[in-house]
């Protein structure tokens, strides 16, 4: 408990947790793990106590204890009987897993492989901000992809756009840049995907982020799994770029 | 909890040198070690218990912080042999759905857990006898919209439930106030207004459906119920301990316990996130009648927490309304998740017959709700 409380200590310190969860999060989860620190040096403390106590005194509980063995549940058992000396229960070893998971291997955040196995999950935005003067325009690629599909892209007035996402192909082949939405946690993440058309550089791999620049064009595409609009973008510049701190599109939280 | 204090020094060793190794090696080397922890793990799972539980009758105290020490040990040991075994896409976003189920939900249950190691310690049982009115008939609707008051996803829930009854709540009341909680409290209802900007009505539709279903179940509860199915787990030391010393035990007990069902839901809900196709979605959303079957059974199966299940909903856009609604009723009260939580807390007989009924009359009150508002 220690551990699994350390654990989520570090991950919401760094920021690993974005890989999985939401950046709102990380208060509740620095919380979460302290209060587990807490409770296990509270639990250690007293359990040190109560051992120099038996010490001094002659410990009964324990016949107190076997009284509450009345069912043999597999999982209930062995904290039932064994109340005093190790009250964890065995189903709690399970815990041992997710610890080892996030400590020793820390899973990438969710990439290509889930985005071409759900369907794109674009949804028409409220409104649209005012975007920057400048060209090209700095665009979050959940927003260009409302824009183009929604908007028919007017608002781009014709300038280029540069978006940022991880390319995945689908079954026949073609290239698109996705970003992961999510709303809570990485269970929850629903891709948004842009098919690329145009100057495509010739090896893509997928999983590779790359920020991408390119020009709006009409053409809209359905996605093969939901039938969702997959807008068009027609790339004229495509350059690989490391993996963002925060790899998921939060644009739905707000 | 002697595991934390007796393991926590060999423990970090090993782990601070990990992550440091892991990031000087690539990708796919990671991935292996990962399945290869996994499978480590889970190879020597069984041994450990069982050994811990052995040593422990015959008189040895050090064992199960052993066990851990050795079990962290081997997983650094062995992390090679099995390389490029599993390295593929499948297993890593198993992994990813696995731990961000866990890390989402574990702040919401350690909530749950201190609320209920609270009203278990500092809350007299008189208080309950006061607020709730005593025919049960009339306390479930009133600890159904108690509900409202517990801001947070359904792994809360569990535990708070769990204390209610311990607290000697009517039983009946509890299940309301299970069921309606992950549902209709203020932040999960925003979070619906703002994923349905077009159907207002979907709000209420959900408020008032979740708490149709769950006064439903408490009365089903109350005509059918017998209090030998419900077996909440005895807490068994509380003379002798000061009030603080009760409260931590409490919270440490609940969350090593119900973590631990809590992580094999998680299991599940990613097994099936990682391997279930996503295609049959769109020949069941043509049927109606089937269509609402496939996202209620899709609630069960997925797990997701009940702030963000609105957001998946709505990006369902081939399903009538009223099959998404069954979506929200249905996955605040009972998914894999919930289902492995109950069964630790209440017992195995309990969410046995438990998960069913609610199932059916989950689906029955979305239906209804839906014919009604939507």
């Amino acid at each position: 408990m220690f551990l699994v409380g350390a654990a989520l200590l570090h991950a919401g310190l760094t920021d690993l947790y974005l890989r999985y969860v939401k950046a709102g999060l990380q208060p509740l989860i620095l919380a979460a793990g302290a209060v587990l620190i807490v409770a296990a040096l509270a639990t250690a403390w007293y359990e040190w106590r109560a051992r120099t106590r038996t010490r001094t005194t002659s410990g009964d509980d324990h016949t107190h204890d076997h009284d509450q063995t009345h069912d043999h549940d597999q999982t209930h058992d062995h904290d039932q009987t064994h109340d005093h000396a190790h009250p964890e229960p065995r189903i709690s070893w399970l815990l041992v897993l997710p610890l080892l998971a996030l400590i020793l291997v820390a899973p990438p955040a969710l990439g290509s492989y889930s985005a071409v196995r759900a369907g794109t999950a674009l949804q028409q935005p409220y409104g649209y901000m005012k975007l920057p003067k400048s060209d090209p325009i700095p665009i979050n690629l959940v927003d260009y992809a409302g824009r183009a599909v929604y908007d028919h892209g007017r608002s781009f007035g014709g300038r280029s756009v540069r978006i940022t996402g991880f390319v995945a192909l689908d079954k026949s082949g073609a290239p698109y840049l996705v970003r992961m939405a999510l709303n809570c946690c990485a269970a929850d993440a629903q891709p948004v995907k842009v098919a690329l058309t145009g100057k495509i550089p010739p090896v893509l791999q997928p999983d590779a982020w790359l920020q991408v620049t390119g020009t709006y064009t009409a053409r809209v595409t359905h996605d093969p799994v939901n039938n969702g609009p997959i807008p068009y973008l027609n790339v004229t510049q495509a350059k690989p770029i490391p993996v963002p701190s925060d790899p998921y599109d939060e644009s739905w939280n707000n | 909890m002697a595991i934390t204090e007796k393991a926590a020094p060999p423990g970090p060793a090993p782990h601070d040198e990990r992550p440091g190794g892991a990031d000087t090696t690539e990708h796919a080397e990671r991935t292996d070690h990962a399945d290869h922890a996994e499978r480590t793990g889970r190879a020597d799972r069984p041994a450990g218990p069982v050994g811990a539980a052995r040593s422990e009758q015959e008189g040895w105290h050090l064992n199960s912080p052993l066990v851990l020490t050795l079990l962290l040990l081997l997983v650094v040991v062995f992390q090679g042999p099995v390389r490029g075994a599993l390295a593929k896409p499948v297993m890593q976003s198993w992994m990813t759905v696995f731990v961000a189920v866990v890390v989402q939900a574990l702040p919401f249950l350690v909530l749950g857990v201190l609320l209920s190691a609270a009203i278990a310690v500092f809350v007299p049982p008189s208080f309950f006898a006061r607020a709730l009115p005593s025919r049960p008939a009339l306390a479930v609707p009133v600890a159904g919209l108690a509900g409202v008051v517990l801001p947070g996803c359904e792994c809360a829930s569990v535990p708070v439930a769990g204390a209610l009854v311990r607290r000697g709540v009517t039983p009946a009341a509890a299940i309301a106030f299970l069921l309606s909680a992950p549902a209709i409290n203020p932040i999960v209802l925003t979070a619906t207004a703002v994923a349905f900007p077009r159907d207002p009505e979907m709000v209420l539709a959900r408020f008032g459906g979740s708490l149709l279903v769950a006064c439903a179940m408490g009365w089903l509860w109350q005509r059918l119920g017998r209090t030998d199915w419900l077996r909440t787990p005895a807490h068994a030391h509380h003379e002798g301990e000061t009030r603080m010393e009760a409260f931590w035990s409490s919270v440490r007990h609940d969350t090593m316990h119900a973590g631990g069902f809590l992580v094999l839901g998680a299991m599940a809900a990613a097994t099936l996130k990682a391997v279930a196709p996503a295609e049959w979605l769109r020949t069941a959303a043509a049927n109606p009648v089937v269509a609402i079957l496939a996202l209620s059974v899709l609630a069960v199966l997925l797990s997701i927490c009940s702030e963000a299940d609105a957001f998946v909903a709505a990006s369902l856009t081939q399903f009538s309304l009223t099959a998404k609604l069954a979506f929200l009723i249905v996955g605040p009260m009972i998914d894999l998740k919930l289902f492995a939580m109950q069964a630790g807390t209440f017992g195995r007989g309990f969410a046995l017959r438990f998960a069913p009924a609610t199932f059916a009359a989950a689906i029955a009150g979305a239906v209804l709700t839906g014919a009604v508002l939507l």
